[in-house]
């Protein structure tokens, strides 16, 4: 290894609280190209938290982030907090990392297909037929080609957060993250949604995850990061998190999932 | 019932139904573009801004239309001519004409009640569907563009009909300060052959027709994005 690996995402040191309540206290985390990164943590831990401020839906206090190679500009406001210095750094950089989101946030004006190739024909400027086009192959992947013409709210949630997983590939992103994406979903639906990440995992993507599917994680992740109270309990293969966990709260928040 | 008016003044009726649609129209326009400026004032702008828009739709909403219109016709309206120049531009044939005027105190009055009703429908809209807009790299006015305001504006569609049809009943009015609509007309014919309920029976079966043309049309086009209620 003398070749320098730029890592497709990192964030060393992010800080954030909500008033007095500390939600993250230094979260640092590395993906390389290819990684399946999970996030596993009881609720209350700051996973939602952490991976809404690396697309700055949240905005952090403190942290340093490289995306792609390219560090966000970051100044200090009058409050000691910090915050992105130019926000069109910020919109680029998002169109990189494709979002799902644990409540599916389709645009209910728009069809499916309409729904997959907003952010290509209107944000990354595609022509619009190739991005028609990249959008139906998309959606065939995840089993949904026949209801490209279909509004989101004729869908079952299954179905929807298959559709917002073809919108998130549709604007071919280096990183993806996934905000419990199962986690409003009847049971009878988890398993369809979750074989469409699989494909994903196994293709290379790399991929971050927050999730409370215990077993899935352990099965897809190439690490697997245990947030506590807003700091990295244990962090490491599946094998290691969900198998010998070095961390003692870590071992019983895993012993009592797979209970 | 004497209808044989009908045949020397059908011209005049046409023109004044054109003169009400075109009041109609115009202030449903300009007054909805306004309104965008006055909700999104209300909801994201700074403090003075969202103060000074609150100020105006309450005030336009709390005084008579009727007062609105004459404070700006015989109030604005005699001022106008002060202006050095003014009498002698291109603009003075409109701007003397009683049509003016009504088009612009309906629109200002308009854009108050619809900024309340957009206000509304923009806070309606999903959170999380703006976060997607902009997790996806959307700048803040195409998020307004191409989600916000659309979404918006369907939530708000059936309200949006309504004050339409609000709002044509509204353009008699424009009677009084000149304006030849179609109850204009209506009067005209009245002090012509001295039948009272002829002439306004036809006006309104055109006020009729033309509401249900609106809920027509509006009807079609809530159809357009079909929602699971």
């Amino acid at each position: 290894m003398t070749q320098k690996v730029v890592p497709a995402l990192l964030v060393e040191a992010v800080h954030k609280s909500y008033g007095i309540h500390d939600v993250l206290r230094g979260v640092s985390l590395k993906a390389h190209k290819g990684d399946v990164i999970s996030i596993i943590g009881s609720s209350g831990a700051g996973k939602s938290t952490f991976l809404r401020c690396i697309n700055f839906l949240e905005i952090p206090d403190r942290g340093r982030f490289v995306i792609n190679g390219e560090e966000v500009a970051m100044k200090v406001g009058a409050n000691g907090h910090a915050h992105p210095a130019n926000w069109r750094q910020i919109e680029r950089l998002r169109t990189g990392l494709g979002m799902v989101f644990q409540s599916f946030n389709l645009w209910a004006h728009m069809t499916v297909l309409e729904n997959v190739i907003e952010a290509p024909v209107h944000v990354l400027k595609t022509d619009r037929r190739k991005a028609v086009e990249r959008a139906e192959a998309l959606l065939a992947k995840v089993g949904l080609y026949d209801k490209r013409h279909a509004y989101p709210a004729f869908l079952s949630g299954g179905q929807q957060q298959r559709a917002a997983i073809a919108r998130a590939l549709c604007v071919d992103p280096e990183v993806m993250l996934f905000d419990e994406p199962t986690s409003a979903l009847d049971p009878e639906l988890v398993g369809e949604v979750l074989k469409v990440i699989r494909e994903l995992a196994e293709e290379g993507r790399t991929m971050l995850l927050v999730t409370h599917e215990m077993k899935f994680a352990r099965d897809v992740s190439s690490h697997v990061v245990f947030l506590h109270q807003g700091r990295v309990e244990e962090a490491g293969p599946p094998a290691q998190v969900f198998g010998a966990p070095l961390s003692a709260r870590c071992r019983e928040f895993t012993r009592v999932l797979s209970n | 019932m004497n209808f044989s008016w009908i045949s020397t003044y059908w011209p005049l009726l046409a023109a004044g139904a054109v003169q009400t649609i075109l009041l109609l129209v115009i202030s449903v326009v300009f007054g909805f573009v306004l309104a965008i400026g006055l909700a999104l004032a209300q909801i994201k702008g700074p403090r003075g801004i969202k103060w000074l828009s609150r100020c105006y739709c309450t005030c336009l909403r709390g005084t008579p239309l009727l007062v609105q219109l004459w404070l700006l016709y015989y109030g604005v309206g005699s001022l106008l001519p002060l202006i050095p120049g003014l009498r002698s531009s291109f603009l003075w044939p409109v701007l003397r004409e009683g049509f003016f005027f009504a088009a612009v105190s309906f629109t200002l009055n308009y854009a108050a009640y619809e900024a309340e009703v957009l206000r509304g429908a923009l806070l309606a809209v999903p959170k999380g569907e703006l976060e997607a807009a902009r997790a996806f790299g959307m700048s803040p006015a195409q998020v307004l563009r191409r989600i916000w305001l659309p979404r918006a504006v369907r939530i708000a569609l059936p309200t949006i009909a309504g004050e339409i049809v609000l709002q044509l009943k509204a353009t008699p009015l424009a009677f009084t300060v000149t304006v030849m609509d179609l109850y204009a007309v209506a009067y005209k014919i009245r002090q012509d052959t001295l039948l009272v309920y002829e002439p306004l029976l036809i006006v309104t079966v055109f006020y009729v027709l033309l509401t249900l043309l609106l809920t027509r049309v509006f009807k079609v086009v809530e159809s357009q994005v079909p929602v699971r209620r």
